[in-house]
């Protein structure tokens, strides 16, 4: 009972920890609250649902597609909606965010109607695995694979590749970095297509998981991907990888033991519970403000 | 007689025009908050559901007078924040922000599982009989409220406020008690948006909690920032076109919000701080009127 909740939780916390890395990163580099992730996680879903339902592709490959589709995306909307703002207040960004987030959910409310949708059956054929007294299924081992992947690949491109450097000088003082010769830009639009990629790729693990895609999952997945990125210190890309983890973990043992309907807010209640604790997150570095 | 006069108005306008009443009162309580003293919340649905709930229940289970329901239904709403924000106020900026956000899901959800909130189900309000017609009383609440923005912008508490939301280590050396007036201006916050929440039941009729979601917050936030963070023109201003906006934009039918979105974004791109932001209403008038010379502008209101 115990390994098999752990398990449920797992899964669904490295869905939760691939979003969350989206946020914490922007956030980490303009310190703008990316509202609009969710929505390309959502996006995401339907284009790999897309892949394997109209195209007939394979899950993998349909995973890439999504993740090239979410890239553009990602970049287009850092272009055409946050660049302009990107010298005024940080409200107004934030403000232009959520305007794209109403943007890409009613579209695909009109796209692909209220329905939700759910993967086809040949997409990925799930068997139970047993070990002790733990049915797992191996869509969940799946999904925690393909999530560890992804991690491992982006802590390397963070911390070996000359673009993560560039990334992380951004991050610690963007008008240093650029003075330095950091193209600024380049790494702000890099690191939108690599959280979005992150997205998309949790969207079709998650649409798989659940086996429902629909034009407001967004919304709750990125609030709670969002909260998870809090809860580890937001701007920390371990702290996003912990706090996702610990969200679905707690939610998943809390459903089990009876609170179903409480769900949405165990997640919150944990947040904030931890914030008053610690005021930046489990691995947020405290600011020293100089006066 | 003034039952009458109302009575006689396009009802669909009426509901417009109630809808900005109630969208000013919200705004010009968030603008307290997160506009004067410079703490954005992302949680604010949470007080207007409590706000509501409350005053559905007073209607409901003890026949109070109605113009005290809504006065009850501010001051818990009041309470319950200066609860809150005792402990969580002390967080800065965006720990604060999803520390509201994340107490207006827990309320949602609380008041989702409920008894007395009947759940999932809501609750149906009945319209109450007093002496004026709901819509005088909607309006005659949003005057007030603008009067009392007005007051508190001007009051000693307003300047502190505006001083905590400009520098915080300055405002504290110069013995502002920061703790004290952050959770003041959060308690006046949730007062207004409690008094709107409780006309909000009233007049619709039907409440449910996962009326007040996120979305909900996010609503009367767009109305602060678009109008001109801290001014109450532009509050004011902001309130009335999103209120309205979603009618006058019924005629795309399926294209509403997709508009409705990509106008928020356009906006912003274009002003940046807002309609009215940077903009001193009253000197723009009495600079028209010939009353005050050019460039003599006394301070920029809202040019944050």
């Amino acid at each position: 009972m115990f390994l098999q909740q752990l398990i449920n939780g797992i899964a669904l916390g490295s869905t939760y920890a691939l979003i969350a890395l989206g946020y914490t990163m922007v956030y980490g580099i303009i310190a703008l609250i990316n509202f609009a992730h969710g929505e390309i996680f959502m996006v995401g879903a339907f284009v790999g649902l897309l892949m394997v339902g109209v195209f007939k592709l394979n899950i993998f490959l349909a995973m890439a597609c999504a993740m090239i589709f979410c890239m553009v995306l990602g970049v287009v909307i850092e272009f055409i909606a946050y660049r302009p703002l990107r010298k005024s207040s940080r409200l107004s960004a934030l403000i232009s965010a959520i305007g794209v987030s109403i943007f890409l959910s009613s579209l695909a409310l009109m796209v692909f109607g209220a329905n939700a949708k759910g993967f086809p059956e040949q997409a990925f054929s799930s068997r139970q695995i047993h070990i002790g007294n733990a049915d797992i299924s191996t869509l969940q081992l799946l999904i925690i694979g393909v999530s560890a992947a992804l991690m491992i690949g982006l802590e390397f491109i963070v911390q070996k590749t000359k673009i993560g450097k560039a990334m992380r000088a951004t991050s610690e003082d963007y008008n240093t970095a650029a003075l330095m010769g950091v193209n600024v830009n380049f790494v702000i639009s890099f690191t939108f297509a690599l959280g979005s990629a992150l997205a998309a790729a949790g969207g079709v693990l998650v649409g798989m998981l659940f086996n429902a895609v629909s034009f407001n999952m967004g919304l709750m997945a990125g609030l709670k991907a969002f909260a998870a990125a809090v809860l580890g210190g937001i701007g920390s890309i371990p702290g996003a990888m912990l706090g996702g983890l610990l969200l679905g973990v707690t939610e998943v043992f809390g459903v089990a033991i009876g609170y179903s309907s409480y769900r949405d807010a165990i997640a919150f209640a944990i947040l904030v519970l931890v914030l008053l604790v610690r005021p930046t997150g489990l691995l947020g570095r405290k600011v020293m403000t100089k006066v | 007689m003034l039952h009458a006069f109302v009575n006689s108005i396009d009802p669909y306008f009426l509901q417009i025009l109630v809808n900005i009443g109630i969208g000013i009162t919200l705004a010009l309580g968030l603008n307290i908050i997160t506009g004067l003293t410079g703490q954005l919340s992302l949680g604010h649905a949470a007080f207007m559901s409590v706000g509501a709930f409350t005053g559905a229940l007073l209607t409901l289970k003890t026949g109070t007078p109605f113009y005290l329901n809504l006065l009850l239904s501010g001051l818990f709403s009041a309470a319950v924040a200066a609860l809150i924000g005792w402990p969580i106020l002390r967080l800065t900026g965006d720990y604060l922000a999803i520390c509201t956000l994340g107490f207006a899901e827990i309320v949602k959800v609380v008041f989702l599982n409920l008894e007395i909130t009947n759940k999932a189900l809501g609750l149906t309000v009945p319209t109450p009989t007093s002496a004026l017609p709901m819509p005088v009383i909607v309006l005659m609440v949003a005057i007030l409220a603008i009067v009392a923005s007005v007051l508190i912008q001007n009051s000693r508490f307003g300047r502190a406020l505006k001083a905590i939301r400009d520098d915080e280590i300055a405002a504290e050396s110069v013995g502002i008690n920061i703790a004290r007036y952050k959770v003041q201006s959060f308690a006046v916050s949730a007062f207004m948006a409690g008094v709107g929440g409780c006309l909000y039941a009233h007049f619709l009729g039907y409440i449910n909690p996962s009326d007040f979601g996120f979305l909900k917050s996010i609503d009367m936030l767009s109305m602060v920032v678009l109008g001109g963070l801290g001014s109450i023109p532009g509050a004011v201003f902001g309130a009335s076109i999103l209120s309205a906006a979603p009618e006058f934009l019924r005629f795309m039918s399926q294209y509403r919000m997709l508009v409705y979105g990509a106008l928020l974004v356009f906006l912003m791109v274009f002003r940046p701080n807002g309609l009215l932001g940077g903009v001193n209403l009253t000197d723009l008038v009495l600079r028209k009127l010939g009353i005050r010379r050019h460039g003599a502008t006394r301070n920029q209101e809202g040019s944050q």
